[in-house]
C-alpha cells in the first residue's frame, strides 16, 4: 500500500520569502507524527500542500503514492483551524451533512459524551465540546489519512485528553495522523515528531531519539534570585522552575564557577522536551 | 506586601465570567494562572489591575503606576520603532533615566531597536511588549498570555525576563494553556469555566493527586482513563485489580482536579 505522505525537499515562497524551506516528512499508516512549532514555523503551509490547496514551489510530494488530486481528498480528514462547523446546526445535523457530502451511510460510533448534546446547536457549545465535535466530523467518512491543524488550541486539559484519545484510536484502526501542536507537553502523544522553525526542520524522530542523551543543570540554592542574577549576568541559559533553576547548554563546572561564592547542590539531570527544542532553536 | 485576588467574583449581565477565586501573587515570586480559552484568565487579570468589575471579593493591587500590565494584545504601536515605544513607554511613566540596552539584549532586541512595531515577527512583539511592562521596575507584573505561539527561543528569553523581574523583587502573574510553564512557576491557579479548580505550588497540586491516579494496560471499561505515553491513566479513590500505582504530573492532576470538580457539581 502506498504511504500515505511523503515529502522530499518541499519548498514554498510567499512574496519572496521562504515559508517552508526543505522540508522532508513521511507519514505511514498506523501513526501519529507531530508537527511541532511556533505561529509562523510553516506548519500549516505545509498541511494546505498536503491538501493540494497550495503548490509547492519545489520538492517531491506525494500522497498515498501520488499528486494531490480530488481521490486523495476522499482520503483525508482535514481540521482546520477554524474547524469548519455549521454554527447554526445542531451537533447531529452537522454530523450527518458531512456523512451525505462524502455519500457514506449509516452512523458510525462516535464520542459519547457528543451525543448527549447532539441536539444542541453548534454555536451553544463550550469550546472544548466544540473542538470535539469538528473532530468527530472530520471522522465521518472513515478516512484513512488524518491532518489536524492545531486541533487542541486553546482547549482545557480534559477534554485535550479526550480529543488525543480520539485521534490515537483512529490511529489503531490503521489511519495516519499528521497533528499541528504548539505545546510541547503534547509532544508524548506522538509516534515521532518533526519540529519545524523558520520553515525548516529543527529536527525530526522520536521524542526519544531528540532528547538523546543530552542534559541540564539542576541548581538548588537558599537564594534563587542571587543565583538567578549570578547565572543570567555569566550570560548562561538559566531559567526559573519554582524555587530551583536549570541551565543548559552549560556544563556543572562551568555552572559552579559561576555561582562563586553562592554555591549550592547542583546535579545533572537529562533535558526537557522544552529544553532541547529551545537549544536546537536557537542554534537553527 | 502580598498582592492578589480572595474571594473574587465578576459578572457581566447574567453571565459569571469569575466565581470565588482566589490567587496570591508574592514579591520575588512567579505566580501562574492556567487553563483553556473561556476559562476566565483574561478576566481575572483584568480585574487585579482595576480594568473589571468587581462583583464581590477583595482585590489587593499597589498604586496602578506601580503595577506592570501587558493585556493581551501586546500594547505594542505597529507604527512606532521599539526604540520609539520604549521612550513612548518611559515617558508615559515619568522615567528620566532611558537605560533599557539591558532589558532589550536580555530579550533578544537589541538588534532590532531602529525596526517598526509592526514589522516585528510575533515573538519579538510579545517580547517588546513584556520589555514595556516591566520598564518602570513595577511591583506587580501582571502579563496576560505573553507565550502563546510563541516560538521556544523567544519563550525561554520572555521565561527568562519574568525571572529576573522576580528576582528582582517584583510579584509576577502570567497566564498559560501550556501546562509544561505552569509547572515551572512557584504558585499555580487552574481555572475551568470562571472557576479555580485547584492551586498551590505545582508540588501540593500534583501530591494531592497521588492515590488518585492509577495506570492500566488498556481502556477500562469503567471509570474516566485517558492515554499517556507509556500506557492508560485511569481516576479511581481506590486500587481495584490490574491498577498499578503511577505517579501523576501536573497533567495528570489537573485531569483529576477537573473530574473532582465536574463529580461536585453533578452531585449538587
Amino acid at each position: 500500500m502506498n504511504t500515505p505522505v511523503r515529502l522530499h525537499g518541499l519548498s514554498k515562497s510567499f512574496d519572496g520569502v521562504l515559508a517552508v524551506d526543505s522540508v522532508d516528512l513521511v507519514v505511514d499508516a498506523g501513526e501519529v507524527v507531530g508537527l511541532l512549532g511556533a505561529n509562523g514555523a510553516g506548519k500549516t503551509t505545509v498541511m494546505r500542500m498536503i491538501m493540494g490547496l497550495l503548490r509547492p514551489d519545489g520538492g517531491d510530494l506525494a500522497v498515498f503514492g501520488a499528486p494531490p488530486s480530488r481521490a486523495s481528498r476522499r482520503e483525508i480528514g482535514y481540521l482546520a483551524q477554524g474547524l469548519g462547523l455549521y454554527v447554526d446546526l445542531t451537533v447531529a445535523e452537522n454530523l450527518r451533512f458531512a456523512r451525505q457530502a462524502y455519500g457514506v451511510g449509516s452512523d458510525r460510533p462516535t464520542d459519547p459524551e457528543l451525543a448527549d448534546v447532539g441536539d444542541m446547536l453548534v454555536d451553544e457549545l463550550p469550546l472544548g465540546l466544540r473542538r470535539r465535535a469538528a473532530f468527530e466530523m472530520v471522522l465521518q467518512h472513515r478516512p484513512r489519512l488524518l491532518v489536524l491543524d492545531e486541533p487542541t488550541s486553546g482547549v482545557d486539559p480534559l477534554n485535550r485528553a479526550r480529543l488525543w484519545d480520539r485521534v490515537r484510536d483512529a490511529v489503531d484502526d490503521g489511519a495516519a495522523a499528521l497533528v499541528s501542536t504548539h505545546f510541547t507537553e503534547e509532544a508524548q502523544n506522538c509516534d515521532r515528531l518533526v519540529m519545524m522553525h523558520e520553515g525548516r526542520v529543527a529536527a525530526a524522530g522520536t521524542l526519544a531519539q531528540i532528547v538523546g542523551d543530552r542534559k541540564a543543570v539542576s541548581v538548588t540554592t537558599d537564594s534563587w534570585a542571587d543565583a538567578f542574577t549570578a547565572l543570567d549576568g555569566a550570560g548562561m541559559s538559566v531559567a526559573l522552575h519554582g524555587r530551583d533553576l536549570r541551565v543548559t547548554g552549560s556544563d556543572p563546572a562551568a555552572v559552579a564557577e559561576a555561582l562563586g561564592a553562592l554555591g549550592g547542590i547542583l546535579s545533572e539531570v537529562p533535558a526537557s522536551f522544552d529544553e532541547v527544542f529551545v537549544e536546537l532553536c536557537r542554534r537553527g | 506586601m502580598s498582592w492578589g485576588v480572595i474571594g473574587l467574583t465578576v459578572r457581566y449581565g447574567r453571565r459569571t465570567a469569575l466565581s470565588d477565586v482566589s490567587l496570591r501573587a508574592e514579591p520575588g515570586t512567579v505566580s501562574c494562572v492556567v487553563g483553556g480559552d473561556g476559562a476566565g484568565k483574561t478576566t481575572l487579570l483584568r480585574a487585579l489591575v482595576g480594568a473589571a468589575p468587581i462583583s464581590s471579593g477583595v482585590v489587593l493591587r499597589p498604586a496602578t503606576t506601580a503595577i506592570g500590565y501587558l493585556s493581551a494584545g501586546t500594547g505594542v504601536y505597529p507604527d512606532l520603532t521599539v526604540r520609539e515605544n520604549l521612550d513612548f513607554t518611559a515617558q508615559a511613566y515619568g522615567l528620566r533615566e532611558r537605560k533599557y540596552r539591558g532589558l532589550l539584549e536580555r530579550a533578544g532586541l537589541a538588534d532590532v531597536w531602529d525596526r517598526l512595531g509592526g514589522e516585528l515577527s510575533g515573538g519579538m512583539r510579545q517580547k517588546l511588549g513584556v520589555t514595556m511592562a516591566l520598564l518602570h521596575r513595577p511591583q506587580l507584573v501582571v502579563l496576560d498570555e505573553p507565550t502563546t505561539g510563541v516560538d521556544p527561543a523567544s519563550r525561554a528569553q520572555i521565561a527568562r525576563l519574568i525571572a529576573a523581574a522576580a528576582a528582582d523583587g517584583a510579584a509576577v502573574v502570567f497566564t498559560t494553556s501550556y501546562l509544561d510553564e505552569a509547572e515551572r512557576a512557584g504558585e499555580v491557579l487552574v481555572l475551568d469555566g470562571g472557576v479555580g479548580l485547584t492551586e498551590g505550588g505545582p508540588d501540593k497540586i500534583v501530591a494531592e493527586a497521588q492515590g488518585q491516579v492509577w495506570a492500566v494496560a488498556g481502556r477500562p471499561e469503567r471509570g474516566f482513563a485517558w492515554r499517556r505515553a507509556d500506557g492508560w491513566r485511569v481516576w479511581s479513590a481506590e486500587q481495584l485489580p490490574g491498577m498499578a500505582a503511577a505517579r501523576p504530573d501536573l497533567q495528570d492532576a489537573v485531569i483529576v482536579a477537573a473530574l473532582q470538580h465536574r463529580q461536585r457539581q453533578e452531585a449538587a
